[in-house]
């Protein structure tokens, strides 16, 4: 190391006016032989481990392949995709008011947006979930119909889902509200802008800039999460495998078939991330 | 030591400024300030870092509220209103209202940096006015063209210079046309190079007879084109008057500390 900077310094015309050519010293980068043997390594594994899973019949591929379209499971990858999509709309509907509560000026609205969100985030949501299944045991009426009639399990998981991601969505979106700049709120005041149009117009669209990544990560988890609602029997994406493999055993293909659909949209959805923070990154600098 | 300019001159006061106190906790920020601005007038307020004068300019236009006094502009008290002896506070609606007759230029700009420029200067005009957008539009450019910036519409704040993003904030302040400008050191955050060029847009506000109250250090400005120097230290007024008295035969020993140290 010494010896090279010693056999360099002395040989290095003044660089920035040196002429071009021969004397022009050429970079050598260093050779990083460790880093070439890692990578060969893992990749030689990966592929041994993707051939094990190819050639393995026990994965039944052929299975997988005959179910991946049926009717059965594109109608339970619809109900998983609109229930999703629902529950983050619902849940980020809710979430925004209850952290616009919670900095809100108000004592008793902090104090009821805060025993919410610790009551919601404090439970699991299975046990969320089959409590509302059953509320019909504490209200079996509601406003004179049945409760069993009133709430059906779609919307059991609609409501259950909905109210657990509210509490967590409030903590997202009241983090990214405090992002932004103290004075942006000053300067939308003293611009004589309402507190609303001061919300949606100025702090919301910047607070987006630190919402949309743990929005995106609760959008996954949501669609994953979702597969929850299999045990109120709702037919989403894997309960409609679940039904197929208590028919005919094939436990693994059909796992699988939910597999692939679940990391296919997951990936879709990654995608569509990537391009929802380049637009929340408008107008700051290195953009455009 | 301030005259009620009324009686002076004749002249309404567009500012008038009473026996103000504002505490921040235990700390008295400002401790009884008076003081009169006519209309067409810059007052220029000079003072050491932490003497209130930012305060000061926040509560003229209720940005703080003062705990004590009252602050009228144009003739109409500021975040309150005169019902015999009680002064009520305004409803937010009202408050929101009176601050479209007052413009304020921050330090650091406070640009809305997801907005363009143009965006940004009709903003307030469109959604605090309810002025129609293609008015809104032809008065922005009008605008841009005053502070030099006519091509710059539809560029991001952080695309332009500290010194052409305070000129768009200028800009949209007056968007408003408020009878009042407040400037709380509006080159402070600038490189010095970009300094002149916002002072020269203040400087053609003033010539324009704008009525202005205006922190800042620069003292050549102060003489320039102030009609009123302000010295403040530790919330009180220390001194006041034109330029030449108060920044060339300064009666206060303060006011002389003060100035040794920034000249
Ligand atoms: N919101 C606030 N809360 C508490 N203290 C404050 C607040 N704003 C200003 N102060 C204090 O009030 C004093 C005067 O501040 P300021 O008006 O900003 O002075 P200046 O603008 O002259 O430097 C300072 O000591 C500052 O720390
Ligand atoms: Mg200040």
């Amino acid at each position: 190391m010494s010896a090279q900077t010693e056999t360099h310094a002395p040989s290095l015309p003044a660089p920035p006016d040196a002429h071009a050519g021969e004397s022009a010293p050429r970079i050598v980068p260093v050779r990083r032989t460790g880093r070439w043997a890692a990578a060969v390594l893992v990749l030689l594994l990966l592929a041994g481990a993707l051939v094990s899973v190819v050639r393995n019949d026990a994965f039944q591929w052929d299975v997988v392949g005959a179910y991946l379209t049926t009717d059965s499971v594109l109608r339970g990858l619809g109900l998983t995709l609109w229930l999703t999509g629902l529950v983050m709309v619902l849940g980020f509907a809710l979430g925004t008011l209850l952290a616009v509560l919670r900095l809100s000026g108000n004592r008793v609205l902090q104090a009821v947006s805060w025993g919410y969100i610790w009551l919601f985030r404090s439970t699991p949501i299975l046990v969320q979930l089959l409590f509302w299944f059953n509320i019909g045991a504490l209200y079996p009426q509601i406003l004179g119909i049945s409760t069993v009639n009133l709430l059906g399990p779609v919307t059991v998981a609609v409501i259950g889902l909905t109210l657990h991601e509210a509490a967590y969505a409030a903590e997202v979106v009241r983090g990214g509200i405090l992002s932004v700049e103290r004075g942006q709120l000053e300067a939308a005041q003293s611009l004589g802008l309402g507190p609303w149009r001061r919300l949606r117009r100025i702090v919301l669209p910047q607070a987006m800039r630190s919402i949309v990544p743990p929005a995106g990560n609760m959008l996954i988890g949501t669609l994953k999460g979702t597969s929850i609602v299999s045990i109120i029997a709702v037919q989403d994406l894997l309960y409609s495998v679940q039904l197929v493999y208590h028919r005919t055993y094939e436990v693994i293909p059909l796992l699988l078939v939910a597999t692939l659909w679940y990391v296919a949209v997951t990936s879709l959805l990654s995608l569509g991330q990537y391009y929802v923070e380049r637009h929340y990154a408008r107008g700051t600098a290195g953009t455009r | 030591m301030s005259a009620p300019t009324e009686e002076a001159t004749g002249a309404p006061a567009m500012v008038e400024i009473r026996s103000v106190h504002k505490s921040f906790g235990a700390v008295e920020v400002l401790r009884g300030i008076d003081l009169s601005v006519r209309a067409g007038e810059v007052t220029v307020v000079l003072g050491p870092s932490g003497s209130g004068k930012s305060t000061l300019l926040r509560t003229v236009n209720h940005l703080e509220k003062v705990d004590q006094g009252w602050i009228s502009v144009d003739g109409t008290l500021v975040g309150y209103r005169r019902s015999g002896n009680k002064l009520y506070e305004l409803r937010e609606r009202e408050v929101l209202r009176q601050r479209t007759r007052i413009g304020f230029v921050f330090q650091n700009f406070n640009l809305f940096p997801h907005l363009t420029v143009l965006e940004n200067i009709i903003e307030a005009p469109v959604a605090a006015l309810g002025r129609p957008r293609k008015d809104a539009v032809a008065s922005a450019e009008r605008l841009l063209a005053r502070v030099g910036l006519a091509d710059k519409a539809g560029s991001y704040p952080k695309q332009l210079s500290g010194g052409q993003q305070q000129r768009v904030a200028i800009a949209r302040a007056l968007a408003l046309e408020p009878k009042l400008l407040l400037f709380d050191e509006p080159t402070s955050a600038l490189d010095p190079e970009l300094v002149g060029e916002v002072l020269d847009v203040i400087k053609d506000l003033a010539h324009a007879g704008t009525t202005m109250i205006v922190v800042t250090h620069e003292i050549g400005f102060a003489r320039e084109v102030a009609d009123t120097v302000v010295f403040m230290d530790e919330g009180r007024i220390v001194e006041q008057g034109p330029p030449a008295d108060v920044l060339d035969r300064p009666a206060q020993e303060r006011t002389r500390a003060f100035l040794s140290k920034v000249l």
